[in-house]
């Protein structure tokens, strides 16, 4: 009797796993699922307009700003070698405020507590610029973000999330990006959702934008009520997602359509 | 805050045709898109974009709203002598953009 | 459908340099097709445009309308007696019908410029060229323009 339940409980667990999280060797990134002309696109400095913003970021990373009257390099120096992996880490755990935040919060906490310079608005220019600077610094390096005791609640609330049907369309992201990714919703192939490029110039946008506007932009499309920028549930949701790709090398400023 | 990114080689040999990318941050406004509240917003453009060779024009384009957002250019020119390229872009609003790059002819 | 294709073979087929108007047997449900060919009368005036010289690239299926890259090229010496003067550039469905004019020369060295377009649907692009013995010739290419599947709020 024994035998035939651990059987039975064996099959219905091997049934969960492939109805459930992708396994690591047939992860992705959305880069294999776009054509070849946006892929040439991402991959040509010459031709990608998230170049644009990388331009700006170090431009920016030399400005001096705020009361402080400091600029990013007068801390960090060149960020060729002090940003290298940063991107890569985030989300991260700020110890101060007790959770994780995003790289574009990191660079806020800098903005306002050592520069004493006015915050930097969600999605703006300069914000956006400085983020691609940075995580251009990490091009190429694995995802991977830090998971210990401090970070494994959130992480769990990000799987939490990932599963959660919600919107008025009830649906999970997991539905689309775990069980029907490589399928077509409305004439676009539907990616496994790694945030392996981000901040990335989207098509769609005619910019370059940052992951916390893409799963706005997904909880939109669910008909779901999207959580403000810089929402610790955007956060967790971030962290579930970049632990979920890690491993998998860093390509921002990628392309996107 | 306009930025552009050329790639242009910085040696050519005398006759050599070289390859020219230019990609230049602008929106392009369409004039056909309308905001929130259904008002039109206006157009605003890249117009016209030249490259001149030691001073002399050796590429032009007349851009119109259909060009995609940070027009990207690539166009080629011969390598006569050693000098300035310099890139041109002018548009609605006064928008006007210089950038040049310096190539070696040997 | 077939009155766009008979019109579109007639105006890149015709050799003996006929009117366009006079030669339209179907009239058009849109009327952008139509704003097309008066933006291409613009350019070429009275003369015949047969298809050929110019090589037109699109992507046959493009994943964005917002940035469709398109390349087109002339084989052409480019010397100062025999070369490009200008390609020009235009579409069937969108708002306007011009898209860009690129104006070359002999000091182009090879008449071929890529860049990247706005469909703003499924549709066909045509390509212009204009040469220095004052012909003209084109070409033109069939782009089919996904939508993305979930926009932002607009």
């Amino acid at each position: 009797m024994r035998r035939i339940c651990l059987i039975v409980g064996g099959l219905v667990a091997a049934v969960s796993a492939v109805a459930g999280e992708i396994p690591d060797a047939q992860r992705r990134s959305g880069y294999e699922f776009m054509s070849r002309e946006t892929r040439a696109m991402q991959d040509d400095d010459t031709a990608n307009p998230g170049l644009l913003w990388v331009l700006e970021g170090e431009a920016l990373w030399s400005r001096r700003a705020g009361a402080a009257g400091r600029a990013c390099v007068d801390c960090h120096g060149e960020a060729r070698t002090s940003m290298k992996g940063v991107a890569a880490r985030h989300p991260a755990f700020d110890a101060a405020r007790g959770r994780p935040v995003s790289l574009e919060q990191r660079i806020g906490v800098c903005r306002t507590d050592r520069q004493q310079a006015a915050p930097l608005a969600w999605e703006s220019r300069d914000l956006l610029a400085l983020t691609a600077y940075v995580a251009r610094q990490s091009r190429g390096l694995s995802i991977q973000p830090l998971i210990d005791a401090r970070t494994a609640p959130f992480l769990e609330a990000g799987r939490a999330a990932f599963h959660r049907r919600q919107g008025q369309l009830n649906l999970a992201c997991s539905q689309c990006h775990d069980d029907h990714w490589g399928r077509r919703l409305a004439g676009n192939v539907v990616p496994q959702a790694h945030p392996t490029g981000y901040p990335l110039y989207r098509l769609e946008w005619q910019s370059l934008g940052s992951l916390q506007r893409r799963l706005r932009n997904c909880l939109v499309g669910i008909r779901a009520e999207p959580y403000d920028y810089g929402a610790p549930e955007l956060v967790e949701l971030e962290l579930y997602l970049m632990w979920r790709a890690r491993g998998m090398p860093l390509e921002a400023p990628a392309v996107r359509p | 805050m306009a930025r552009a990114l050329i790639s242009v080689p910085a040696r050519a040999r005398r006759g050599e045709i070289v390859e020219i990318k230019t990609l230049i941050s602008h929106a392009m406004e369409t004039g056909h898109r309308r905001n929130q509240l259904g008002a039109p917003i206006p157009r605003d453009i890249i117009r016209r974009f030249v490259c001149t060779y030691n001073g002399a024009e050796v590429f032009s384009a007349d851009l119109h709203p259909a060009i995609a957002a940070n027009p990207f250019i690539v166009f080629s020119t011969v390598a006569t002598e050693s000098g300035t390229l310099a890139f041109h872009w002018t548009g609605d609003n006064g928008f006007s953009v210089t950038e040049s790059a310096a190539i070696v002819v040997e | 459908m077939d009155g766009r294709v008979s019109r579109r073979k007639f105006l890149l087929a015709a050799g003996a340099g006929m009117g366009l108007v006079s030669a339209i047997a179907v009239r058009p449900a849109r009327a952008t097709p139509e704003a097309m060919q008066t933006a291409i009368r613009k350019v070429v005036g009275s003369a015949a445009v047969p298809r050929g010289r110019v090589k037109l690239e699109l992507p046959p299926l493009s994943e964005n309308g917002h940035a469709v890259p398109l390349t087109v090229s002339v084989e052409s010496p480019m010397t100062a007696a025999d070369h490009v003067r200008a390609i020009h550039i235009f579409t069937e469905v969108n708002p306007q019908p011009d898209v860009a004019s690129f104006h070359l020369g002999p000091r182009a060295g090879r008449a071929r410029v890529a860049t990247r377009i706005r469909l703003a649907n499924t549709q066909t692009v045509v390509a212009v060229c204009e040469l220095s013995d004052g012909s003209f010739w084109s070409d033109s290419a069939d782009v089919v323009v996904t939508l993305a599947a979930c926009l932002e709020e607009a």
